[in-house]
């Protein structure tokens, strides 16, 4: 018989853009509400997790969710202008509507690092898979140790987030680094001036009892995890999250594949050692 | 498994039977010098005279586009309308060959491994297969070598094997049952136990077992580079493939209302990875090939339990520069 009650996987819920904030040049984050309040109240996520996004009459693309999974009754993304659904998305306006399909993906084991020193480490627009594990975490500050944010665009005027790295700087239990590339630094920047993984190497991090959270850029990511292990960090205490090119989210369209792995289901989110396993194929 | 037996004359009255009762049967015809699957409403428009389509019987189950939803704009709201099972209509496919049957494995497996797809589960329980075994194989064909042949049941509902006065009938599942039902009287119980004898032989070239064992560490190789030097990346081994299963996701606007569609696409297209960054993980050609055969041959089979491909030489017999995968997969079989 067919399996008519099973949802369409394709079909995404409607959202209405409730807040629109200019994040950076070109980057902007939406708050999304479910127009369905009942699915609203079911939907779930974990950190890490991510999402199709769409215009409609536009198409679709990835964002991770950038909002904690302890703040209930709206999602947000953060994105960058880059093509045509992100230029679409962008024009998008307080009381538009919107689709959303997701959670996809797994999630950072959060559960496992209770007890541990986290250390953040973000490059350019990467910081919004970051700041749903960053804020999921200060939203439970007494379940981990020191909270270390080392985070670095290529000028001041692309840090993202602007109001909330203010916010975690005035904070006594956040230590808050910033940095700039050189070049990119403004007369009154106060931050450092260099690149991420130069910057880790030269900060006093422990790496004892640390898990490191590192996203960016792949070349970012390639020149910080050999940093980090001089550091003394273990593989498995690195974490990190894929890119690669999506379009169902489900494991069914085969672009995000990577050996045996779908960076839709079995990422984004991947441990060091995960990731030396995979093929050189992202 | 009940193995039945059909006169030849009655096979076309069989045939009205199955044709009554269900919406659309699909089965080979010929148009000038190829053969496709298409809509027939008469059992003499068949065509018998070929080895195999040009193209595979997938887009039965998986069309080549397909609408995932429709929507309506008003104003700042948008309205959409889900896809509607009661729209897929009831088939049957009449005349693949076992290695396209065989192919609703690897299908079944993607459309179902973790998420499922209603589009794809609701065409495949709406659609009952009938294969015909092979009398006649070609030099492309290696159904043997990936663990199929040319009288295979698998993944049919029914296999026919015609021999010189009619057809040997396997019931192979219950949907197959119900297409027999349909006009019992014409059957007959078959106990000759000769199939074999009406079989074309297709020789084993590989054995592959040892060929996924072997693949699975072969991502650094140098093969992939010489295999794929003429290969233009033109896709068309993927459109005619009866397990390839990528698809991409296009809008289609008219004005304030439109669709959502999916299409195929072939993970050798240079555009399949690329991000919008420019950054693309799969840049060269040879990137390519190697994940058009890896992703069959290594890891399908680890992740789904199934191969990616079923012998049926199509990719070989389409491609412009006779790229032949029956060959290349030979050839990698023999590295040391
Ligand atoms: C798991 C994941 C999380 C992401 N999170 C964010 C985020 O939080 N913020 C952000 O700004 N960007 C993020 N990206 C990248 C983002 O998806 C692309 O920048 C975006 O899809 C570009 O779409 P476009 O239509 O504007 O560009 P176009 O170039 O017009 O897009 C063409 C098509 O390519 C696809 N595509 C192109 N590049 C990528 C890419 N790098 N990743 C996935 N699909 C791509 C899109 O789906 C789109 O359909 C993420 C990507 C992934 C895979
Ligand atoms: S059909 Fe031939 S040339 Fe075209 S992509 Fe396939 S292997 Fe390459
Ligand atoms: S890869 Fe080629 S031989 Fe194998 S199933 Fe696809 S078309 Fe047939
Ligand atoms: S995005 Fe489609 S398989 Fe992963």
């Amino acid at each position: 018989m067919c399996n008519c009650k099973d949802k369409n996987i394709y079909l995404p819920y409607m959202m209405q853009v409730e807040k629109v904030t200019v994040e950076a040049p070109g980057v902007k984050t939406l708050r999304l509400k479910f127009k369905n309040e009942e699915e609203g109240n079911a939907f779930e996520f974990r950190a890490g997790q991510f999402a199709e996004y769409s215009a409609i009459g536009d198409g679709e693309c990835t964002f991770c969710i950038a909002s904690p999974s302890t703040r209930k009754g709206y999602v947000e993304c953060t994105f960058r202008q880059a093509g045509r659904v992100t230029s679409s998305l962008a024009k998008l306006e307080e009381g538009d509507t919107m689709g959303f399909r997701g959670p996809f993906g797994n999630y950072f084991p959060m559960e496992e690092w209770k007890g541990k020193n986290l250390l953040f480490i973000a490059g350019g627009i990467a910081l919004p898979p970051m700041r749903s594990v960053i804020w999921t975490a200060l939203d439970e500050r007494e379940k981990y140790g020191d909270v270390t944010i080392v985070y670095g665009a290529k000028t001041v005027a692309d840090l993202v987030y602007k109001h909330e790295l203010k916010e975690w700087e005035d904070r006594e239990d956040v230590t808050l680094i910033t940095t700039v590339d050189p070049g990119g630094e403004t007369p009154d920047w106060k931050g450092k001036v260099g690149f991420v993984p130069t910057v880790v190497g030269e900060s006093p991090i422990n790496a004892e009892n640390t898990v490191a959270i590192v996203c960016g850029p792949p070349v970012m990511i390639k020149f910080t995890f050999p940093v980090l292990e001089k550091l003394g960090f273990d593989k498995k205490n690195i974490y990190t999250t894929l890119e690669n090119r999506m379009k169902c989210g489900v494991g069914k369209c085969g672009r995000c594949n990577v050996g045996k792995m779908y960076v839709c289901k079995d990422g984004p989110v991947f441990s060091a050692v995960d990731l030396a396993e995979l093929p050189d194929d992202f | 498994m009940d193995t039945l037996y059909i006169k030849k004359s009655d096979i076309a009255v069989w045939w009205a039977a199955i044709k009554g009762a269900c919406d659309h049967v699909v089965a080979p015809v010929r148009k000038d010098r190829v053969v496709e699957f298409a809509r027939v409403e008469n059992y003499e428009e068949i065509a018998t005279d070929y080895v195999q389509t040009t193209r595979s019987a997938k887009e039965v189950l998986f069309p080549r586009t397909e609408r995932l939803f429709s929507y309506q704009k008003n104003g700042r709201d948008i309205e959409v309308k889900d896809f509607d099972p009661q729209s897929v209509p009831v088939q049957v496919l009449w005349q693949v060959r076992p290695c396209d049957a065989a192919s609703v494995f690897p299908l079944d497996a993607v459309f179902n491994w973790d998420y499922k797809d209603v589009m794809y589960n609701t065409r495949r329980e709406r659609t009952t297969i009938v294969a015909v075994s092979c009398s006649t194989a070609d030099e492309y064909c290696f159904c043997t070598s990936v663990g199929g042949g040319a009288g295979d049941t698998r993944g049919s509902d029914i296999l026919l094997t015609y021999t010189t006065d009619g057809a040997i009938v396997e019931v192979v599942t219950e949907r197959g049952e119900k297409l027999v039902a349909l006009s019992q009287n014409l059957f007959t119980a078959y106990t000759a136990g000769d199939k074999d004898s009406y079989l074309a032989s297709v020789p084993q070239v590989f054995d592959v077992e040892k060929l996924k064992e072997k693949m699975h560490g072969m991502f650094d190789s140098t093969v992939w580079k010489e295999q794929s030097e003429r290969c233009l990346g033109c896709g068309a081994c993927a459109y005619v493939c009866p397990t390839c299963s990528c698809f991409d996701i296009q809008e289609n606007p008219k004005g304030s209302c439109g669709e959502r569609l999916r299409c195929w696409d072939s993970c050798g297209f240079a555009q399949f990875t690329l991000h919008t960054s420019g950054h693309n993980p799969r840049s060269t050609q040879a990137s390519r090939w190697r994940q058009r055969l890896m992703h069959k041959f290594s890891y399908i089979p680890q992740r789904q339990d199934s191969l990616g491909c079923t012998g049926c030489g199509r990719c070989s017999r389409a491609c412009p520069v006779d790229m032949n995968i029956k060959e290349h997969l030979s050839s990698i079989d023999k590295i040391q």
